[in-house]
């Protein structure tokens, strides 16, 4: 017997080695049950749905704090069959690993889920890490590579054995990502040789990743992918038998994407031929996936063609055929073959693609073969806008594309309305709802877009826009004979104004349905707030595209009582269970979390001089300078369109919507700069300063004291330091002369004469704008603190950042706005107004509620010190609402009022 | 981990050898010997402890300290009834659970002291009968906590343990165990598979730091007729969600007697490719929580499993006493031990 220890090792992957492996080793999993992947197990199906870079859905479930409805995705795809669930959490906007933790330990108490192996998916690490630690199970990581070269590679792999995981390895070195099969199995090769002899993986806990790539892309480099991952499958399964290879299956017909039959068509040939060369695993949409021997033969041949690349022409044969199997509900602008169409038909199709070239033309044909107008509305028209919404209740269109069908519909409409009049008739309606922005508000671009989608689906709507009192609005509603309320609000003070609102209803003992909505209205305050106020149906929607159901049943005889009492029991539930609420995290008191507060070192720091101190106005801002510094990200939110630019304008769902978005704000941007339709202005000011505990003093040229800005401190327990901006300021015992700054822009001066410009009844056009001028103003506050920085402060002043860098906010220095997470009270842009004087300087109004006018308007500080980063305050406990009044000057209920939504309950 | 040798090749050798060779008897229950000496307060306090905060009947743990004879005294007892493996007094050991007796910062010291108290019997044992090698199982019990389920109903995505809360407890009974001689370590009665997990990454975090290993045994505990464990697992789910340290056993013990326990250890000793262990409980305890099965009965079942040729170590759990652990070992003498898969006899050949 030898002595060398290795030889005692009982281990089983110490006996494959030894013992020439004669057998193939099964990969055992784990989740409550075993899952051991056999042969005869066949194809793994890996669920995909629970995975916000995935799917709309999930990732709206997650930002909203729905955990309950996400669980049940992942129920839903487990009762579906699948036999391992993906978990993705990867989205610029969430906290990952605190999503991924709190999901994971959820569905970990849902047996009928927890009994399946999760693969925890995530590009970073920290959140892999986060997820394996809340796995009892054998699960497996998606994914690690050699992209980082061996070192970091190693240590992952060694970490992820610690916790008893299987992995995914992807076909990615330092190279870069493997796209020909022999770079594929060598990278892959030598990944494994890595992980079963220096890290000591077992060869069937590793699972391939061989990079699947679009195909038919029309470049010819990318016509062999299917053919190389192919390849590379069959030698790494010849290699490493007891391994596994997997894969994204939909990306390879990424080209085709739009047309759903085809790309079905692709994935099912793909896997016929991968699976056959040994892919054993893939996260697939396995509902979706169409039967290979049912796909139509001739498809069949024009697919294979492309996939095993069998012929030059394989793509535009492909392509040419492609149209006619098109599914339903596809762009086809180029093909004019629909206007031999009867014209009902084309009425709908126009509606449908948002086509308006042809539609007065076909409205007018219309109005003369059914001789009366109100059929034309009632007949084609309604049911094509009909078919729009039950395309867009279905996922199937998106926001951008309804606005562009409603605009059609106007103009077919607007042709209509001399010969209604004529014929003394006006089109029934299915009921009428009044919208407006309450009072202190100016923000619309929301409540314009529910405007649209309740037009577009036969809803006739009252706008009375913005800055709206309580009492106008119940006026309006009286006289005007509506059967539902909305209410819009962006800014915190507006929650209050809705409770007004409401209370009035009661007063007048009025009986209409109230619906809340807009950015800061919330399921948790209508329910604690509103909704005990009034007691008629009080309904908080959550977006545009819940807008319409809503409405519906509201305004329906049938269903409005059922439906309200549903609501009213969600409510009161909501209520108990907030009642019943132990904090879930206590907080900390204020005293506790000053004395943990950031220890910035002030002895060893000198605050940088600016070196030009004082007030400064811009007056002109070139808008072309600007274009560069637009993230566009949010522009795609404010459309409901969810993803990351430039992601989303490829991605598998919205791609097609975003696209075609971004080229219409593309031409119009174009316009706005060229025709200089906007005014952008800045006023910004670089001030002496000190903290004060929490507060921050300013001081004028002969050091007096000027203002005292007040700021708020996180008091969740946490071992990290519990954050103030006033951390980030030298405090007045440090013998350190600090500075900050104040700043205000906008790029909403000239937007009424810039409207002018655009074609009438255009909704889509003029919310477009609207938009446009936002990502303007938020681009204008980049561009004035980058200069700011490197100029006229200048403690940055060999900064060099693209625009990408920017946007991760990369360099020295925040630049926080009032009402917005590290600073949540609106109130205090009041100081920065008066110190900026901003409505003399640039034309930059405040309300009385502390929202800015015009809208396209950023307001905010300027900190330099090394380590201001920004934070969210979170929850605050009485104790500091109490000194925070004190130290404004103000009454504690009005502090509470500032503060609503961050009170602790 | 299979990077780093075995802390002492020779001793691992030779414990590889005895398991193909018989069934490897572990000692039996702690607990209930310690009981029936009708400890008091003072007892558990003697003179280092007369002054401390919190109430200590009942920390078992802390006699290694406050009464090291009569520990000593019961490993001598198991040791005289034939056991080849003795478990240190450490089942509650650890930071979390002695935080309860508001001793969480003497978790390293107990664990050590424990270990050199079970290392003084086996070496003395062993001196004395160089032919029966005595070993020391450094014990890690599951904690008073559950790291996959929530202790709140209404909640149930809380925790009131992480992951990362129990490393670090872990790590430090560890410390503790080795530094006192162990020659191996168990994880043992573990409810929540996620507990285990932890344990295993802060005994391979410590081998680590060491540069050396000790083979390390897994055993499980099936709380109930549902056949999973408390965190809802199945036998084989388990031993998968385990098997990434390379145990040197699996198995299951505690709460069902031998009897109840048996078709749980048979679907393990079905999946298994290490060998396997049992050490269940005198049956199950009657309404006053003592434990009446003889031991005769429990021999009598635990040789079945034996006949059955599904484990290669036993031993008792609550409420066996060594009178228990000599009819046991009376039972299996001379039994084979569970075949190993082929590769696992090869490679101890």
């Amino acid at each position: 017997m030898s002595t060398n220890p290795d030889h005692l090792d009982f281990s089983p992957r110490a006996a494959d080695e030894s013992a020439a492996a004669d057998t193939i080793r099964h990969t055992r999993l784990s989740g409550l049950e075993p899952l051991v992947i056999t042969p005869d197990l066949g194809f793994v199906n890996i669920g995909e749905r629970t995975n916000v870079t995935g799917s709309a859905r999930f990732k709206r479930l997650i930002a909203d704090d729905r955990y309950d409805e996400a669980v049940e995705v992942a129920l839903q795809q487990v009762e579906n069959g699948a036999q391992i669930i993906d978990v993705n959490m990867d989205e610029g906007l969430l906290d990952s690993e605190a999503a991924m933790t709190r999901f994971l330990n959820l569905i970990a108490a849902e047996p009928d889920i927890a009994r399946v192996p999760v693969m925890i998916d995530s590009s970073k690490w920290t959140v892999i890490e986060a997820g394996l630690k809340c796995l009892q199970g054998k699960g497996i990581v998606n994914s690690i590579s050699l992209k980082e070269g061996e070192q970091a590679f190693i240590d992952q792999a060694r970490r992820i054995l610690r916790y008893g995981a299987a992995v995914i390895v992807m076909a990615f070195d330092e190279q870069g990502q493997a796209d020909e099969s022999g770079r594929m199995v060598e990278c892959l090769s030598r990944a494994f040789t890595i992980l079963t002899e220096t890290v000591g993986f077992a060869p069937e806990d590793i699972i391939f990743d061989p990079n699947i790539f679009p195909v038919a892309t029309g470049i010819e480099e990318h016509n062999n992918y299917s053919v190389e991952f192919i390849k590379a499958t069959r030698e790494l399964k010849k290699r490493f038998p007891s391994s596994h290879v997997s894969g994204g299956v939909s990306n390879m017909s990424f080209s085709f994407r739009g047309n759903n039959l085809v790309r079905e068509a692709m994935h099912s040939v793909f896997l016929f031929h991968a699976v056959k060369a040994g892919m054993d695993m893939g996260i697939v949409n396995a509902g979706q996936l169409a039967v290979y021997d049912d796909i139509d033969p001739e498809l069949r041949e024009l697919v294979e063609d492309v996939v095993l690349n069998r012929r030059d022409d394989a793509t535009e044969r492909l392509l040419d055929a492609a149209e006619r199997f098109k599914g339903d509900g596809q762009r086809q602008e180029q093909d004019l073959a629909w206007r031999e169409k009867p014209i009902a038909d084309r009425l709908k199709y126009a509606l449908v693609k948002g086509i308006d070239k042809f539609v007065v033309d076909d409205t007018e044909q219309a109005r003369q073969e059914l001789d009366n107008a109100l059929d034309v509305i009632e007949g084609p028209l309604m049911d094509g806008m009909n078919y729009v919404g039950d395309l867009f209740g279905d996922g199937r269109m998106f926001l951008p594309q309804v606005v562009k069908s409603a605009r059609v519909m106007k103009k077919a409409v607007a042709h209509l309305v001399p010969y209604l009049e004529a014929e003394q008739k006006a089109g029934e309606k299915k009921g009428k709802i009044l919208l407006a922005t309450v009072k202190g508000d100016v923000h619309d671009i929301g409540k314009n877009i529910v405007g649209v989608v309740l037009a577009c689906n036969g809803f006739d709507v009252h706008d009375l826009g913005v800055m709206v009192p309580a009492d106008k609005i119940l006026d309006e509603a009286i006289k005007e004979d509506v059967d539902l309320i909305g209410l819009s609000g962006l800014i915190t003070p507006s929650l209050d104004e809705m409770v007004s609102v409401a209370e009035a209803m009661q007063k007048r003992k009025m009986e209409l349905p109230l619906l809340i909505g807009g950015a800061t209205t919330s399921r948790a305050h209508t329910a604690l707030k509103i909704d005990p106020a009034y007691p008629q149906p009080v309904c908080w929607v959550k977006d545009a595209s819940r807008s319409v159901d809503v409405v519906r049943k509201l305004a329906s005889k049938q269903h409005r009582e059922a439906y309200s009492r549903d609501i009213a029991s969600d409510y009161e539930t909501y209520r108990q269970r907030a009642a019943n609420r132990t904090n879930r995290k206590s907080l900390v008191s204020i005293d506790h979390a000053r004395a943990n507060k950031l220890a910035a070192d002030w002895a060893d720091y000198t605050p940088h001089t600016p070196a030009k101190p004082g007030v400064h106005v811009i007056e002109d801002w070139p808008l072309d300078e600007l274009v560069d510094y637009i993230d566009w990200t949010p522009f795609f939110q404010t459309w409901e369109l969810a993803g990351r630019y430039p992601a989303i304008l490829e991605d598998d769902v919205v791609g097609e919507a975003a696209t075609s978005l971004f080229e219409d704000a593309q031409a119009m941007l174009k316009r706005i700069v060229d025709e200089h339709w906007l005014r952008a202005k800045a006023v910004f000011a670089l001030v002496p300063a000190q903290s004060d505990g929490d507060d921050v003093l300013l001081f004028d040229q002969d050091n007096n004291s000027m203002e005292r800005l007040v700021f708020l401190r996180q008091q969740a327990d946490k071992p990290s330091a519990s954050l103030c901006l006033s951390d980030f300021v030298a405090p007045q015992d440090s013998g350190q002369q600090d500075w900050i700054g104040l700043f205000a822009v906008t790029a909403g001066l000239n937007l009424d004469q810039a409207q002018q410009n655009l074609p009438e009844n255009d909704d889509y056009a003029d919310i477009l704008l609207k938009a446009l001028a936002d990502r303007l103003a938020e681009a204008l506050a980049e561009a004035l603190h980058a200069r700011v920085r490197r100029e006229y402060w200048g403690y940055a002043d060999d900064e060099t950042l693209d625009n990408q860098a920017l946007i991760k906010e990369k360099y020295r220095g925040i630049r926080p706005a009032p009402g917005y997470p590290a600073c949540p009270d609106h109130s205090e842009k009041a100081k920065i107004f008066e110190l900026l004087n901003a409505p003399e300087a640039i034309g930059l109004e405040l309300t009385e509620n502390f929202a800015m006018y015009p809208t396209a308007a950023v307001s905010g500080y300027y900190f330099a010190h090394p380590e201001a980063k920004y934070f969210v305050v979170g929850k605050v406990a009485k104790d500091q609402v109490e000194d925070y009044a004190k130290r404004k000057g103000i009454a504690v209920e009005q502090a509470e009022k500032f503060l609503r939504p961050i009170l602790e309950e | 981990m299979t990077t780093l040798n075995w802390h002492n090749p020779e001793r691992v050798q030779q414990l590889i050898t005895t398991m193909q060779q018989k069934i490897l008897l572990l000692d039996g229950a702690m607990g209930t010997m310690i009981q029936a000496a009708r400890l008091e307060e003072d007892d558990f306090r003697a003179e280092r402890f007369k002054n401390h905060s919190d109430d200590l009947k009942g920390n078992n743990d802390l006699l290694v300290l406050t009464q090291p004879d009569l520990i000593r005294t019961i490993h001598r007892q198991f040791l005289d009834a034939g056991c080849d493996m003795l478990e240190t007094n450490t089942f509650n050991a650890n930071a979390i659970s002695q935080a309860d007796y508001a001793l969480e910062s003497l978790s390293e010291e107990i664990n050590h002291a424990a270990a050199e108290l079970a290392r003084q019997a086996c070496d003395e044992y062993e001196a004395g009968d160089p032919e029966q090698p005595r070993y020391v199982v450094g014990t890690l019990g599951p904690t008073n906590r559950t790291a996959s389920i929530s202790p709140d109903v209404t909640n149930p995505g809380y925790r009131n343990v992480d992951f990362e809360a129990l490393v670090t407890a872990y790590r430090e009974a560890t410390a503790g165990l080795l530094d006192g001689g162990s020659d191996l370590i168990m994880i043992e009665t573990i409810f929540d598979t996620l507990n285990a997990k932890a344990a295993i990454f802060a005994v391979q975090e410590e081998f680590e730091q060491r540069g050396a290993r000790w083979p390390l045994m897994i055993s499980g505990t099936i709380t109930d007729a549902s056949g999973r464990t408390l965190s809802g697992q199945t036998p084989e789910a388990f031993y998968y969600s385990v098997q990434h340290c390379d145990p040197i056993s699996v198995g299951f013990n505690c709460a069902l007697g031998a009897d109840l326990l048996k078709p749980h250890v048979h679907a393990l000793a079905n999946v298994s490719r290490v060998p396997v262990s049992a050490h269940p409980n005198a049956g199950l305890p009657n309404e006053f929580g003592e434990y009446e099965e003889t031991p005769e009965q429990t021999a009598a079942a635990l040789k079945t499993y034996a006949d059955d040729g599904l484990v290669n170590v036993v031993g008792g759990c609550c409420g066996t006493t060594p009178a228990h652990l000599q009819a046991i070992g009376n039972a299996i003498k001379g039994l084979a031990p569970r075949a190993l898969p082929g590769h696992f006899a090869r490679s101890a050949a």
